[in-house]
């Protein structure tokens, strides 16, 4: 395992489809090096804070106006 | 569904996201320099929820009211996901006109097909792939001319990324929530919209990368080199804000 292949291989190593094999040489790599390991650390917290952001709040008039929406539907569904 | 890591790395997160809690700073510090687990003496962290996952206990029971006529239930239903589903839209038209209409054509739309929405599966997902149609839909009619998505791009997997600057220990705590949001806001925006659109649904929404390819009309190695390329490039960008700094 080389710094090349390890970056070919790092979308299944993100999200643990590698067979043991492999992942056990990458893992090995990122023992011996601080760049690669760096990459693959900093990839994973870039996925955890976005997988972990709270949406804004809807702007109000944005919410206002798709529950406007909602209500003249529903109210057409059940009348 | 394939799981990430990264999110099982932030542990009790999961029961937070269940509360409706979620507070960006509340993540669990995180070394980015600390050496990888070794596979002989320490095995991955044992699987939690992804918080997708964790489906509020209400929500079967709702859906099934919905489904039989429930106003309410409905709209309960909204409320829970009218901010995830428009940042969805925004992000993939970047423009705030479409992705407002786009939200409200995927509530309108769900709530006259809720017939035909399975039990089996997750409401929420069913609900983004209908608002992930009318948010593409909105992007065609503006663009037209656009390169569809299912066009070949140079994803360029192989490339070894230059800058390998480290981040600081919970580099996120370094902003306010606002400031941190417009961080990441920026930074989904910037990247080319092959790339933008396989990220909200992979890593942000967590469809598995079928249910990406599905949904997109995408083939399952086309969205994960897509998605490999987004994540390299949103490191790339995020590295600028939350690079370590010479005090820590």
């Amino acid at each position: 395992m080389n710094c090349k292949s390890l970056v070919i291989e790092l979308e299944h190593y993100l999200d643990e489809e590698l067979d043991p094999a492999i992942r056990a040489s990458i893992e090995e790599h990122l023992l011996k090096c601080k760049k690669c390991r760096i990459i693959v650390n900093t990839c994973k917290k870039t996925i955890e804070i976005y997988c972990n952001s709270e949406p804004a709040p809807l702007p109000d008039e944005t919410r206002m106006r798709l529950h406007d929406a909602l209500a003249k539907r529903l109210k057409r569904a059940h009348p | 569904m394939i799981s990430k890591p990264q999110c099982r790395l932030a542990r009790g997160l999961c029961a937070m996201w269940a509360a409706h809690s979620f507070k960006m700073n509340a993540m669990v510090p995180f070394s980015m320099d600390e050496p990888m687990s070794s596979p002989k003496t320490n095995p991955m962290p044992s699987r939690q929820p992804l918080p997708s996952q964790v489906v509020k206990e209400d929500e079967p029971q709702l859906v099934a009211a919905a489904q039989a006529g429930d106003v309410e239930a409905f709209e309960t239903l909204v409320e829970r996901y009218e901010r995830k589903i428009f940042r969805l839209t925004m992000n993939i038209t970047q423009n705030r006109e479409d992705a407002e209409d786009a939200m409200q054509e995927a509530f309108l739309k769900a709530y006259e097909h809720l017939a035909e929405f399975q039990r089996n599966s997750r409401f929420y997902t069913w609900l983004v792939r209908i608002a992930v149609n009318q948010a593409l839909m909105k992007l065609r009619k503006r663009r037209p001319n656009q390169i569809s998505l299912d066009a070949e791009v140079d994803t360029g997997e192989d490339t070894i990324p230059r800058d390998v600057e480290d981040w600081g220990p919970s580099p996120e705590e370094r902003y306010g929530r606002v400031e941190l949001s417009d961080i990441l806001s920026a930074a989904i925006s910037d990247l080319d919209e092959p790339f933008r659109i396989v990220f909200q649904l992979r890593d942000i929404e967590e469809l598995s990368t079928e249910e990406t390819a599905e949904a997109l009309g995408l083939s399952v190695p086309a969205v994960k080199s897509r998605l490999l390329r987004a994540r390299l490039k949103l490191r790339q960008k995020l590295s600028r804000h939350f690079r370590r700094s010479d005090n820590q």
